[in-house]
């Protein structure tokens, strides 16, 4: 077991060092040079140099991509180009309303998910299994952002017991605060949990088709108990991948949703940087990104080598 | 007053009917074998004991275990009887267990499930039932997991589950039949053994007549759903009545006519062949291991001759097969097919690899579901540089498939309107379509049943009178080994241990494990001498 993770650290150091290069040499190779981008197209050769000296953009590029390296190690994300504060001030106030976010809608999706998709696999080609098909359906082919509109409308506008955007901070409390993300946790969930839904079904069906169902009814179990005892574990493996695709899709990709509720998270702000060519803040977001990716696969391949016993000794 | 009986059970699934008026009896202490070919109810049999035929079967009669008819008992009623009253037994080992679950737990679950004690009297019973199947607790401790363990060992561990709460009666179905021939016996030994000292009813169902004849007191013999013969073992093998069962019996013992051998020229030639795999490292910057599959073996095939090779699951057989194949390189020795390489320059030497085809195991797996025969049986038109077209092709074609047995006509359809015998004639037409020199049967008849197996093994010989074949006939069954090869290599661990003319080793071997190989290997009893009609009783 311990080799295990230390295997799997290892290749979590080198992901993380290739992502890096990757991510810095690319956005750097893209047009628009952010000084010219600051001082408009009419400003002056030596003004724009002057400021390319002050942002650091002078020195070769392999200097620059160590000092970015060297400063994310230190905690030092350096600083934005547009707004002249530091980033990692920038990313943390972002983080903590796409972190929480994040984890509430997969909180939510996974507490739809794995009943539905239970259910659904306990009761194959009946009318419960039809029903819940039909509804996760459904909810992949509704646009979230639509499905998120529809909710503002009814529960912000109608029933006025949310606010229809915007987000009140954690001074307020933690109940204030989660409040005003239950309508974007909804939102996002909702979608997710359709597709989990479908995947832990179908994953149990494959699994009540294994042989050591079988024989669990011949000791006397009942098809519920050799469902729970001996199905729901197996069937972990690939709901658990599912799971860790979904984090890094809701921590990144929720840009739409906050747009929608005017959420100051992580999404607007590789958006916003994008546009004012703030490069480095948009580096460093890709590369944070990048770190929680990995670091939730990590995880997810720590949690496969808990539920299988077969994955803890190959080694 | 007998432990199960089975009346006039009839049972249909949807509409389509499975078993007819079946009716027999297992008393305690007794071990009934039912036998039969796939298709004949035998499994569906020992399903509906249990209550656990599939969705949409509805069956008639009655099912009494004692005094209990167990058709009319609710689905609770049977929780409470399953692993309790009766026990059952199946056939996958490999994956009969819950891979993420100890054996420990797994067998424990037995009786916590029907609360028949606490956690750690269930988990002391677990390890003493353990014990009894041939585990024992220091070399095999509850905290074991199913991987960890060889498929004879599972096949204990589903034992153990299965007779931890001693049931009335024991249903196996086809126990054996995924184990090799030494865990085969040793297991067969542990059934009959439970069964006697627990008087216990044993319900065996198995398609292989040795087995039953060595282990069962009472044989029924079923087919299309029907009983057709049934009675005690040594007499009804004395005197049998019905057509099947004589059918059966012939194909089980079944010995073709080959033609002699022709030529004395070598074809393949097998020198001082060593395989090695890697192993996982044993430290995250350690070198890999190396575990050495095919260990300096070496052999030839003469022009015409039919050479056997048998051996256990891991010995090495199917490594050597496709190193043969120049599937694989190795990494001592050479194998040249007429002195040329069959791998050279790091992959299959193609002027090579034409002269060589193989026929495998599953005729269901090896054949891509959605071409049809025609394009099926031409696939090794690819290694030809100038391949049949037109007219040729199309008479090759039906050439090959009537060589086979099929129709001309067959060329046209897709695999799934064939029978497994069918299919395996058309896998046998693909290795014979570029008459190549020498044909690889990896299991070839493995899968079939007996009587099919017997018309496929008919057909060898047919081809070997008429194409001249030369074959290597890899295989774990040694009766069909014996009728069909002139010469055999036996090997274990990745050696050749024995070799030499067929009938030779098979009647006087002189390696060990061939000695063991050939003992463990259940045989029918020769019923040349009808006048003792209990000269051959059951074994155990």
């Amino acid at each position: 077991m311990l080799r295990y993770i230390l295997k799997r650290l290892l290749s979590l150091v080198i992901s993380l060092a290739v992502a890096s290069l990757v991510i810095f040499f690319v956005i750097e190779i893209a047009p628009g040079d952010p000084a010219t981008f600051m001082l408009g197209i009419n400003s002056q050769p030596d003004t724009i140099a002057a400021l390319r000296a002050e942002l650091g953009l002078d020195v070769p590029q392999w200097q620059r991509y160590l000092n970015w390296v060297g400063g994310l190690l230190t905690g030092d994300f350096g600083t934005s180009y547009t707004y002249r504060t530091p980033v990692a001030q920038m990313i943390s106030e972002r983080l903590w309303v796409s972190l929480p976010l994040a984890i509430y809608a997969l909180t939510l999706s996974t507490l739809i998910a794995f009943p539905t998709g239970i259910y659904a696999a306990s009761r194959r080609g009946k009318a419960g299994d039809t029903a819940v098909m039909g509804a996760t359906q459904l909810g992949v082919a509704i646009p979230n952002f639509w499905f998120a509109m529809m909710l503002v409308l009814l529960f912000a506008i109608n029933l006025r017991w949310f606010s229809a955007g915007g987000f009140v901070g954690w001074d307020k409390g933690l109940g204030a605060g989660l409040w005003s993300l239950t309508l974007p946790a909804i939102s996002l969930a909702l979608p997710q949990a359709a597709i989990l839904s479908r995947v832990m079904r179908s994953a149990l069906l494959d699994v009540l088709g294994e042989d050591f169902m079988r024989t669990a009814r011949a000791k006397g179990l009942t098809r519920k108990q050799a469902l729970w005892r001996h199905g729901l574990r197996n069937a972990m493996i690939p709901v658990l991948t599912i799971i860790g695709l979904q984090f890094s899709f809701l921590l990144a990709g929720a840009i739409i949703i906050e747009q929608v509720f005017y959420l100051p998270g992580l999404g607007r702000l590789v958006f916003q940087s994008i546009n004012a060519r703030d490069l480095i803040v948009v580096e460093s977001v890709v590369m944070l990104l990048v770190f929680t990716v990995i670091m939730v696969n990590f995880a997810v391949d720590l949690a496969y080598a808990l539920v299988d016993p077969r994955l803890r000794s190959r080694t | 007053m007998s432990l199960l009986s089975v009346q006039k059970l009839s049972m249909g699934i949807h509409d389509h009917p499975v078993l007819h008026d079946v009716t027999f009896e297992v008393a305690k202490g007794e071990i009934v074998a039912i036998t039969g070919e796939s298709g004949s109810g035998k499994s569906m049999t020992a399903f509906s004991v249990m209550g656990l035929a599939p969705g949409g079967s509805h069956a008639t009669g009655r099912i009494m275990l004692k005094d209990t008819d167990l058709l009319t008992q609710t689905e609770a009623q049977m929780c409470a009887l399953r692993g309790n009253a009766i026990g059952m037994v199946f056939q996958e080992p490999m994956t009969a267990l819950n891979p993420v679950k100890t054996i420990g737990d797994q067998v424990a679950e037995t009786i916590l499930i029907h609360g028949a004690g606490t956690r750690a009297e269930a988990m002391r019973i677990a390890a003493d039932t353990l014990t009894r199947v041939g585990l024992p607790q220091d070399r095999f401790p509850l905290g074991r997991f199913p991987h960890e363990l060889s498929g004879g060992q599972r096949q204990r561990v589903v034992i153990a589950m299965a007779i931890a709460l001693r049931p009335a009666l024991l249903i196996a179905d086809e126990p054996t039949t995924a184990l090799d021939v030494t865990t085969q016996a040793q297991i067969l030994q542990l059934l009959a053994k439970l069964a006697r000292e627990d008087d216990m009813g044993l319900l065996m169902i198995t398609h292989d007549l040795a087995v039953v004849s060595e282990m069962a007191d009472r044989i029924v013999v079923m087919q299309h759903g029907r009983i057709v013969e049934q009675g005690d073992t040594a007499h009804l093998l004395h005197n049998m009545q019905h057509p099947y069962t004589k059918l059966l019996f012939a194909a089980s013992t079944h010995q073709v006519d080959l033609p002699p051998l022709t030529s004395d020229a070598p074809l393949l030639r097998v020198d001082g062949v060593s395989r090695d795999y890697r192993t996982p490292r044993k430290s995250v910057f350690g070198a890999p291991g190396t575990f050495r599959a095919v260990n300096n073996v070496s052999f030839d095939i003469k022009k015409g001759e039919r050479l056997g090779l048998v051996g256990e699951s891991g010995c090495g057989k199917s490594t050597l097969t496709r190193a043969i194949l120049g599937l694989e390189d190795v990494q001592a020795g050479s194998i040249t097919l007429n002195g040329a390489p069959v791998f050279s320059a790091g992959r299959a030497n193609l002027a090579v690899r034409r002269n060589m085809q193989v026929v495998f195991q599953d005729p269901y797996g090896s054949f891509n579901p959605r071409h049809r025969v025609s394009r099926l049986i031409t696939e090794p038109f690819f290694l030809l540089d100038d391949p049949p077209k037109g007219q040729d092709r199309t008479d090759l074609i039906a050439e090959t498939l009537e060589a086979v047995g099929l129709s001309a006509a067959d060329a046209d359809k897709y695999p799934h309107q064939f029978s497994g015998g069918q299919r395996q004639r058309i896998a046998i037409a693909r290795a014979l379509i570029i008459r190549p020199e020498l044909i690889v049967f990896d299991e070839a008849v493995s899968a079939l049943d007996v009587s099919v197996r017997a018309q496929i093994l008919d057909l060898l010989a047919d081809l070997c009178r008429q194409y001249d074949l030369t074959y290597l006939f890899i295989s774990h069954d040694l009766s069909v080994v014996r009728t069909v090869t002139d010469r055999v290599l036996v090997m274990q661990s990745g050696q050749i241990v024995e070799h030499g003319p067929t009938e030779q080793v098979f009647s006087d071997p002189q390696h060990p494990y061939t000695q063991t190989l050939l003992a463990a290997a259940p045989t029918l009893p020769d019923l040349t001498d009808k006048a003792s009609p209990h000269a051959q009783p059951p074994l155990v």
